[in-house]
């Protein structure tokens, strides 16, 4: 019985979440502001890449190498310095879902 | 021959729920789509109408915009300098409209809270749900004696991008070698923290190609600056001979200006200039003043969460005209309000709560056409205000080579392109 209210339980928010529309399209805390600089419109003019479906853990070990200051730092080593490994690894997994422009 | 019956109740069934639909009075209707304008399409304004759209087709997103051409700040002291286009700062709503953003051509005047309406110039009325007002900033033409929209013909501000940008550059390319070039910096805070320097050193490298007997001088109303250290280094690296900074404390303040004679006044002293480009003191479109937005200030106290106004319920202010505590009136900024803006605006019409945001600012500055250097921060709400995380931003690396000056070059131009597709590619 309380296997049965789980599953249904599961099921229900599984159905309820793609009714919102708030949340489904929604990128979590931070992660808006990337596209300012990382393009999410194909025939961009720039040298910094998209972000747009590459593997979350790629994203995930090149944000955490600016924080150790293993790469070159430019902008990048700051803007990680503002957010914590559980923003960082949500913003990347939000951006590996997303659709790479054509 | 019963499964045809039946077929035809539920076709009279249907027909009749259509039939109620369309008694339903329009008001129900109307509220079935979300109603949000934005008023001005600059860099919050455009970027939020889109992100609307994106975030939720249902919303009926109507951008208002006085002019059908826009004209970027960000790198327009290139096209003062003579090595950039304005034609490269210049942008179409196509993209905006393509989107399924409705564009209305002409400028809100009235607006009526209670009602959630607001007019535009011809008298079409617009109703909202939520209002978004992005009208960037306008001069405040009573606060520097002597400096009226007539002496801004004279002495450009060139602060808003366009004709006045064009007018700077034609004076100076046509002023004789061995002539005193003078920029009045305002105190703070006001549009673009970093620009009145970048101005600086781009007319130096104007100079120093090609009127090299001549110098610039910034008349400033402060003691300190935005990414100062690194323009100060550069200064000396690339302009000894032709740029010169008096802070407020050396008397730099200008105090009135005398647009016949091109003269800037202090306390101390008068400069004569050959040419003069007067930035003065700003506040929040005037559209925010008109809706009750704007505080004593001049500015408009927000929400930090959200950006709906401190003292209207239902409008937002995003960019500029925002009083945002720690994130500084500049594009990026701007941008990246307008997409938080419109994915709380999106949760607040659908009932929910919106979540609680980070937003991230890039600065670029160019020092010459090869030599930039940033300033960058994340911001989150904290006491009403966005302030910047603690540990986070910072500036460029003093002492860096060229080779970094000019990466950062590069990446300055992939940031203008980047952001203004955002919100117009």
């Amino acid at each position: 019985m309380n296997a049965r209210r789980l599953l249904l339980a599961a099921v229900i928010s599984l159905t309820a979440a793609p009714c919102s529309s708030a949340s489904a399209a929604e990128p979590p805390p931070g992660a808006s502001s990337c596209s300012g600089c990382h393009p999410a419109q194909a025939g961009v003019d720039t040298s910094l890449r998209p972000l747009a479906g590459r593997p979350a853990s790629e994203m995930g070990a090149l944000m955490q190498a600016f924080r150790a200051g293993e790469r070159q730092p430019t902008i990048m080593d700051q803007i990680v310095k503002g957010f914590s490994d559980a923003e960082l690894a949500a913003i990347a997994a939000w951006y590996a879902e997303q659709k790479a422009a054509p | 021959m019963t499964r045809r019956r039946a077929t035809r109740r539920t076709f009279l069934k249907a027909g009749g729920a259509a039939a109620t639909a369309a008694l339903m009075p329009l008001t129900a209707i109307a509220q079935a789509r979300p109603r949000v304008v934005v008023v001005g399409g600059g860099f919050a304004g455009a970027t939020c109408a889109r992100f609307l759209k994106k975030l939720d087709p249902v919303i009926t997103v109507t951008l208002i915009e006085t002019n059908s051409t826009f004209t970027a700040c960000p790198f327009s002291n290139a096209v003062i300098a003579g090595f950039r286009d304005l034609a490269a700062q210049q942008f179409t709503y196509e993209k905006v409209v393509g989107d399924g953003v409705v564009l209305v051509t002409g400028t809100a005047n009235v607006i009526d809270p209670q009602a959630r309406s607001l007019t535009v110039g011809d008298g079409t009325k617009v109703n909202y749900d939520r209002l978004v007002l992005a009208p960037g900033i306008d001069f405040r033409w009573d606060a520097l004696p002597g400096y009226d929209e007539a002496a801004a013909e004279k002495m450009p501000h060139a602060w808003k991008a366009g004709e006045q940008t064009l007018l700077l550059r034609r004076q100076l390319e046509a002023m004789e070698d061995g002539g005193l070039v003078a920029i009045a910096a305002p105190a703070n805070p006001y549009r673009c923290p970093p620009g009145p320097y970048e101005r600086a050193s781009l007319i130096a490298y104007y100079l120093k190609t090609k009127k090299p007997r001549s110098k610039v001088i910034v008349l400033d109303a402060k003691d300190q600056f935005s990414k100062q250290r690194l323009f100060e280094e550069a200064w000396k690296k690339l302009y000894p001979d032709h740029l010169e900074w008096v802070s407020l404390s050396s008397g730099g303040k200008v105090i009135s200006v005398e647009p016949a004679t091109n003269t800037l006044v202090t306390d101390f002293d008068r400069y004569d200039a050959k040419v003069a480009s007067v930035i003065p003191p700003q506040k929040a479109g005037r559209i925010a003043e008109l809706a009750g937005v704007a505080d004593r200030t001049g500015w408009c106290p927000i929400n930090p969460a959200t950006f709906e106004s401190a003292l209207v319920p239902n409008i937002h202010v995003i960019g500029d005209a925002a009083l945002t505590g720690g994130m500084a009136k500049a594009a990026f900024a701007a941008s990246a309000q307008a997409k938080v803006c419109a994915a709380a605006i999106v949760r607040l019409i659908a009932g929910e709560t919106p979540v609680t945001p980070k937003l991230i600012n890039a600065c670029y500055s160019l020092a010459a056409p090869d030599y930039a250097f940033h300033v960058a921060g994340v911001y989150h709400p904290e006491n009403d205000v966005l302030a910047e995380v603690e540990g986070s931003g910072g500036v460029s690396a003093l002492d860096a080579p060229p080779a970094m000056r000019a990466l950062e070059a590069d990446f300055a131009k992939g940031w203008f392109n980047t952001v203004t597709g955002e919100a117009f590619g």
